[in-house]
This record gives structure tokens, sequence and C-alpha cells, in this order.
């Protein structure tokens, strides 16, 4: 790690010329050194409004002989396996790419703190999933533990609309919808809001602990807290009613599990999204380190213009960059200020990059300024890069497509015809079957009966497969309340004269008598002795 | 020790399991020899692999040598606890018996109570109580429908519980008293003492006894061999004996098959049927739930 006891004060020449690539190196500084450095240079161009205007945009540039690294590089500098953390402060942005990641939080974390308190009907819970009496309520519709593979089947379509979108589109999901994106951004607009932008809030994490101090971070993780125990108690919210929850928080009177909940999720939001934040997407998501196998040469991703940008330098606004050998990147470093996970995206493609085109739009403002063409930094392919036509239809995109379409039509057709009525046979194991004193022969089953739907129903079973079948149960109608399951043991008597085998196909049919497509047919088999061929 | 089929076994394992502990150990000693010295750099030990990837002389790091140390310790103190060399019984004095007994002690206590509720009411008002009924439905589900099947009909040998004929009365008494203590029923067999003829004649006496078409001869014949062998248990009015369980053979209720090749089968060979003794297993609680369900079976509630 390199010591900051020995951190010079940079020498105060402003707008030194940067390239001094030929001029052997000087010190390398880090992200963090440069920026520290750059705050105690500040407060001298306070008081002198010129000087600030011409900073505008070019926010804490570094000094000559002062190349400004990423966090990468620097790590690479230590020889050590442990890279000790180094808070970004990423910049505000404003732009297309920032309003659209607004649009889908306010999205996202509106339907997570809205859904619960939508009720289907006057008073079941839209979305519950109720584990106590194992259901699941989705609007009108009720699932059961049995139904566990549609569960599946979402999961399935999920990652493979996870694979499409990477192939693609690249890290759309990363920049714009991960939790994590939210949350951390939701919490970075809180954090702004109390300690203000990003230069104060690295100042202010400079000062001595003062009053000022203590009650801006004192005030954000109150917020934050706060905000994360709602989260928390929103989460709680999707498995025990919520406005029962509600109630029972008020009087302080929740059960020990939900306790537990509401406080570890809250704080799985607080710690994630107030303090790990990039380092969960750079050292702990494993979507991160597995996108890379569905990149190829025609995925959309987020990258600058080498071509186009170098020779970086400073120049004047006025000046033709043709004239003084120069690029279009005026080595500004906002591309570096405003990445969440603090990486230079000049460098490259980089696996710590979510995508989430900061860097493009506070590029492009840039670009605007200087009256340049925008898309110095921008959504690109690594073929279009390179002068080739880039292909949208590849054979992965084409069978991504097919197969998440039809899943997905699987799906959709499947649960629209979903019979809310459940039955299971067993057929009695211990004996083969019976002779009864008038010699028929007769096999017992039991049958389970769950009435999935949301209302009471009866039924009426029967049965068929072997002539002169005779189904011989106590119950000639079935009653069945909503949601309750019913064991129904029943015989079937068969004369032996009509059985044809050993091992018969025989099926059961339950139908609800108040409802004649609410029907389903389960096969089972009967047994009997070996025929006598005449 | 019981477990063992000779002394030698207690001796093997105990001296593998030292031997073991005690070669490890020495082996992760010796491999966490060889620190490097102030200054001194890794060497390459000369095992390379994908052309650039080498193992140097580093020493194994500290947090993963404490690992293998702590499992040694972990070892030693988990046999000093628990059974593990040979019949050594540990210092907890743990053993799996002793975990299942205390298991089912602590479900006793817990479920105890569901069982011991229904105990004092008379099996003729449980009859009326569906949740009694339910417990014992479950019950019976549980300890009695391998043999008597899920719909309590019965199959050959397993008598039909549902028809209010009893082989041993009725009553919820007796009924409890089958499950208790079980019952030994014993037909012998006859076929040698009055010969196969003996056998078809008492057959066709049996089978005429409940309404079926015999020959006449046959019959009569089969009458003076019942009134000698078979009143003494099934009664000279061939009702049969509760008593002892001697079946009724007047009704078309036939245990072991009502087929003329059945009975002269059941009458030449005898018959052996058993009910276990469920009582110690189950308790008396558990035993008057089903007697409740079993004599609900046959009797519709008051």
């Amino acid at each position: 790690m390199t010591d900051s006891n020995d951190k010079k004060e940079p020498p105060p020449a402003e707008h030194a010329p940067s390239k001094d690539d030929k001029e052997p190196p000087q010190r390398v500084m880090s992200l963090v050194e440069a920026q520290e450095a750059a705050m105690r240079r500040k407060p001298a161009s306070d008081g002198q409004p010129a000087e600030k205007k011409r900073r505008s945009f070019a926010g804490q540039r570094p000094q000559a002989g002062q190349r400004m690294v990423t966090l990468a590089e620097a790590d690479a500098k230590h020889e050590s396996l442990y890279a000790k953390h180094q808070k970004v402060y990423p910049r505000m942005v404003h732009g297309f790419f920032a309003d659209l990641r607004v649009i889908l939080a306010s999205l996202t974390l509106g339907t997570f703190y809205g859904l619960p308190w939508i009720n289907w009907g006057a008073e079941r819970q839209a979305f519950l999933i109720d584990l106590p009496a194992r259901k699941f309520n989705l609007f009108a519709w009720t699932f059961w533990p049995q139904d566990l593979f549609y569960l599946a089947v979402i999961l399935i379509i999920s990652a493979l609309a996870l694979f499409l979108f990477t192939a693609v589109a690249g890290r759309v999901w990363c920049g714009f919808t991960c939790p994590q994106t939210v949350w951390t951004e939701i919490f970075l607009w809180m954090e702004r809001k109390i300690e203000g932008d990003r230069m104060k809030q690295m100042r202010l994490a400079q000062q001595p602990w003062n009053r000022e101090r203590i009650l801006k971070v004192g005030g954000k993780h109150t917020l934050w807290v706060l905000f994360s125990l709602w989260t928390g108690f929103t989460f709680v919210g999707f498995f025990t009613p919520i406005r029962e929850l509600s109630v029972a928080t008020v009087s302080l009177s929740l059960g020990p599990w939900e306790t537990f909940w509401v406080f570890f999720y809250g704080l799985a939001t607080y710690g994630n999204a107030g303090w790990l934040r990039e380092q969960v997407c750079t050292y702990m998501c494993p979507y991160a380190r597995f996108q890379g196998a569905m990149f190829d040469r025609n995925t959309l991703i987020i990258s600058y213009d080498t071509q186009r940008g170098e020779p970086r330098g400073a120049r004047n606004r006025l000046v033709d960059p043709k004239s003084k050998n120069l690029g279009n990147c005026i080595d500004c470093t906002l591309c570096v200020q405003v990445c969440p996970t603090g990486i230079d995206i000049r460098d490259g493609l980089q696996y710590q990059c979510i995508a989430c085109a900061a860097c493009v739009d506070v590029c492009d403002s840039v670009m605007d300024k200087m009256g340049y063409p925008r898309g110095l930094i921008r959504y690109t392919t690594e073929n279009a890069l390179e002068g080739r036509p880039s292909r949208l239809l590849r054979p992965r995109i084409v069978v991504y497509t097919s197969i998440l379409i039809a899943i997905s039509l699987a799906l959709v057709v499947s649960v629209l015809l979903r019979v809310p009525l459940m039955l299971d046979i067993v057929r009695d194991r211990t004996s083969l079957y019976r002779e009864t004193n008038e010699g028929m022969i007769e096999n017992v089953y039991t049958l389970k009966i769950m009435n999935m739907d949301n209302s009471d129903h009866r039924y009426v079973l029967s049965a068929s497969g072997i002539e002169g079948l005779k189904l011989d149960s106590a119950l000639t109608e079935i009653a069945i309340d909503a949601g309750q399951t019913r064991d129904i043991v029943v015989r079937l008597v068969a004369d032996p004269e009509k059985l044809s085998k050993r091992s018969n196909e025989v099926e059961f049919l339950l139908q609800a008598a108040d409802d004649k497509k609410m029907v389903v047919r389960e096969d089972a088999k009967f047994l009997g002795p070996i025929p006598v061929r005449p | 020790m019981a477990d063992f089929t000779s002394s030698f076994w207690q001796w093997y394992i105990t001296v593998l399991v030292v031997l073991s502990i005690v070669g490890v150990t020495a082996l992760v000693v010796w491999m966490a020899q060889g620190k490097l010295k102030v200054g001194e750099e890794a060497k390459p030990m000369g095992h390379v692999w994908d052309e650039d990837l080498q193992e140097l002389s580093n020493p194994l790091p500290k947090w993963w040598l404490n690992l293998f140390y702590l499992t040694l310790i972990f070892a030693v103190v988990y046999l000093a606890l628990y059974p593990g060399l040979g019949t050594v019984k540990g210092v907890l004095g743990w053993s799996e018996i002793g975990q299942y007994e205390k298991e089912m002690k602590q479900a006793d206590e817990h479920y105890g109570p569901i069982f011991e509720k229904y105990r004092s009411e008379n099996v003729a008002v449980l009859v009326g109580n569906k949740d009694a009924l339910k417990i014992g439905e479950r019950l019976y589900m549980t300890y009695c429908t391998n043999c008597h099947g899920a719909d309590a009909h019965g199959n050959r040998g397993f008598p039909n519980l549902t028809d209010n004929d009893w082989l041993y009365g009725g009553s919820p008494e007796n009924i409890q008293t089958s499950i208790m203590n079980g019952r030994n029923g014993i037909m012998p067999a006859w076929g040698a003492v009055i010969g196969q003829e003996g056998v078809y004649n008492v057959a066709s006496y049996v089978m005429g006894l409940s309404g079926r078409k015999v020959t006449e001869d046959a019959a009569s014949a089969g009458k003076e061999i019942f009134a000698k062998t078979c009143a003494g248990c099934h009664g000279a009015d061939a009702k049969g004996n509760p008593a002892i369980g001697a079946a009724n053979l007047t009704d078309s209720v036939w245990l072991y098959g009502g087929t003329q090749q059945a009975i002269l089968q059941s009458i030449s060979g005898g018959h052996q049927g058993q009910m276990p003794a469920h009582g110690e297993f189950l308790g008396e609680a558990k035993v008057h739930l089903l007697t409740a369900y079993v004599y609900s079976l046959s009797h519709t509630s008051p």
C-alpha cells in the first residue's frame, strides 16, 4: 500500500501542459490521492470565480507530472492480494441514460414498495407468499406447492432473458435494473441531498469530526437506516399480509421471524447499497464474471473511441485540435469521476464496467460544450469499432429468442388452462387384490383430492376402463372447502370374467358438480387374478 | 460390547484411528516446516503447469495451517466426548438408542396430551366426535392399513372391520382388548385326523349352513363328524365362539375364502391367524382412539 505520509503538495501551477509522455514518469498517484490533492487545491480557487468557471467541467484535473490512475492500476502497483477499498464518489450525471435509469429505478422500486399494498378483492392481498398456509396469491390466482414447477419455468425464462439481453445489449441488466444498481442509485441520491455533490462529499470526508460533519454524516446514516428498515418491512410484507404487519409493527408485536427478516433484509440493504456498492459487482456478483461467455463481437458495449479520442489532451475550445495534433478527448476525466465502479472506460472494456452509461452521458455533454460531435464514448460493438458491420441476427440470438418465446408461450398457455383441482391416487400397496364373498375382484385406492380453487366445490367421482367396473364409495358427492385436501378411500369392483389381464388400466375422473370444465383425470392400475382362458 | 462379534474389531478400529491422528499430525507438522528466512526468496519447486504456472517454496498460509490443527484438536475432543474408539463410551455417555429414547420421550410429552385428552371419554361418545375420529383415522392409516386395507374391508386372513361380524366380539371393550393384547386364532389341521373324505363331508355340511347347494349324503355324513370334531370350538349350532375366536360358519363371511376349494383347504390344513399386540407400542391413549375409529366403522354415531 502506498503510504499516505509521503504525499507531496502538488505544484500550484495551473494548466501546465499535460503532454509529458516523453519525460520520465514522476510519481504515479492513485485515484484517491488525486482526489485528495484536488480538494486541497479547491479552497484556494474559491475566491476566484474566473478560474472556477474555467474549470467548470474539468473538475480537478491532475497536475503536471501526475497521471490519474484507475483503481486497477493502483492495485497492480502494490503487490498485495488484498486491495484496500477506495471509496468512489460518483459525480452526478444528467442525460438520456441517467433519465432512463431514474425511470427504470422508479418502476422497479415502485413495484417493490407498492405491490404488497395492492389488494385483490376486499381482504386478499394481490401478491402474497403465504408460507404457513403453503400458498401463493397472485392476483386472481392461488398457487400451491404442487404448482412449484411454474416457479422453475419462470426462473428458466428469467435466465434465458438474461442470456438474450446480454448477448444483444451487454450488461443492461447491471446498469439499469439490477437491485444493487437501483438501490445504490437511491442511496447515492440521499447522500447527495444531505452531503452535497461529489466535491462536497470528498471535502467532508477530509474534515475533522466537527459539528457539520457529525450532523451530515449522522443524518445520512439515519436516513439510510430508516429507508433500509422500510425496505426490510416491505420485504416481509410479501410474506405476511402487510396491513397486519403495519399494525403489528406499530404495536411492537412482531413475531421473532418477522423481526429477524425486517432487520436482516434491512441490514443487507444498508450494507450493500450504503457501504459495499461497486464491490458487490466487482467481487461478489457471479453474473459479472460469467457474462463474458455471452459476449461476442456484435454485443453492445460501452466503449471509448480510441481512434477519435487519441491523442488526448487539454486545449482551448476555440483551438482546432488538429493544429495541436490532438484527438477529441480533452482529458477532462469526467468519465472517470462519474463512474460508479471507479474505472477509466478509456482503458477499454473491463469486467468492472456495469454498463450504466454514466460516462456516455457526461462525455456527450462535454462534446456538446466543445462543439465536437457526440459519441466519443458510446454504445457500440467491437465490430463497429473496428469498422466492420455489426449483425443483430446471429445464431445465438435466434436460438435464445426462439427458446424464450416457446417457453413463455407454454407458460402462459399452461397457466390459462390450469385446473385448480388435484387428484392423487394411491393404490393399497400391501394387497394385490381382494375376492369378495360374491366372487368379485376388489381393489382399494386412497384418493387425495385437493381443491386448489378459491371457492368451495362439490365433486363427482367416476371410474372407467373395465367393462362393468363399479365404483364403491361411501360418498356420491365429495364436498371440499377452498384450499382443503381430503383423503377418500374407494373400492373398484370388477367381474373376474371381464378381466383379460392381471394388470388393467383404469381411469378415475373427478368433476366439479357446479363447473363442468373443472375436470381432472388420473390413471391407475387394477390388479386381478390370472385370467382363466376358455 | 454387543456391537462387535469379536474383540478384534474394537482394537482394529482403535488402532487405526489413533494411528491416523498421529500420522496426520506428524504430516502437518512436517509440512509446516521450511519457513522462509528474512530476506529469503521463495524458490521454484520444479512443478510447472499450463506452461508458466509454478509451485514455489512458500510456507503454508498461517490461517490455513491453523485450520488443520483445529481439525486435529476437534478429532481428539470428539473422540474423548463421544464413542469412537472401539468400545470406549466417551465422557458424555451418548448413544444412538439413548438419543432415540430421549426424542421419543420429548415427542410423547409434546403430542401425548392430544391423545390423552380423549382417554376418559367413552367410545360410544367418541363415535360422535369428529376430531377424535379424525385422529383415529390417521392412526388407522398408519398402523392398520397394511393388513386390514385402507378401507378396513380386510383381506384373505385379515378380517373385515366394517361388517359388524366379529371373531372376538364387537363391543368397544373387546375391540380394545384385541388391539392392546393382540389375538392368536388357531384352527387346527384336520386333514390327517378325519381323512380326505371326512374333510369333504364336513365342508359340504358347513357350506349348507349358509344356504348353499350341497350333496345331501355328504352333508349328513359331515354333520356327524362336525358334532364330534368341530362343535367343541364352533359350537353345536356352528355360530362360533367369540371367547376363543372361533368363526361363525352359518353366515356368508369367510375369513380365508368362501369357495369350496378354500373351505376344503381351511379344514384339512388349518390356519393360524395372528393379530399383533399394540398396547406396549402405541400406548393406551392411542389404542383408545383407534378403538373408537374401528367401532365407528360399523356403528354410526348415536
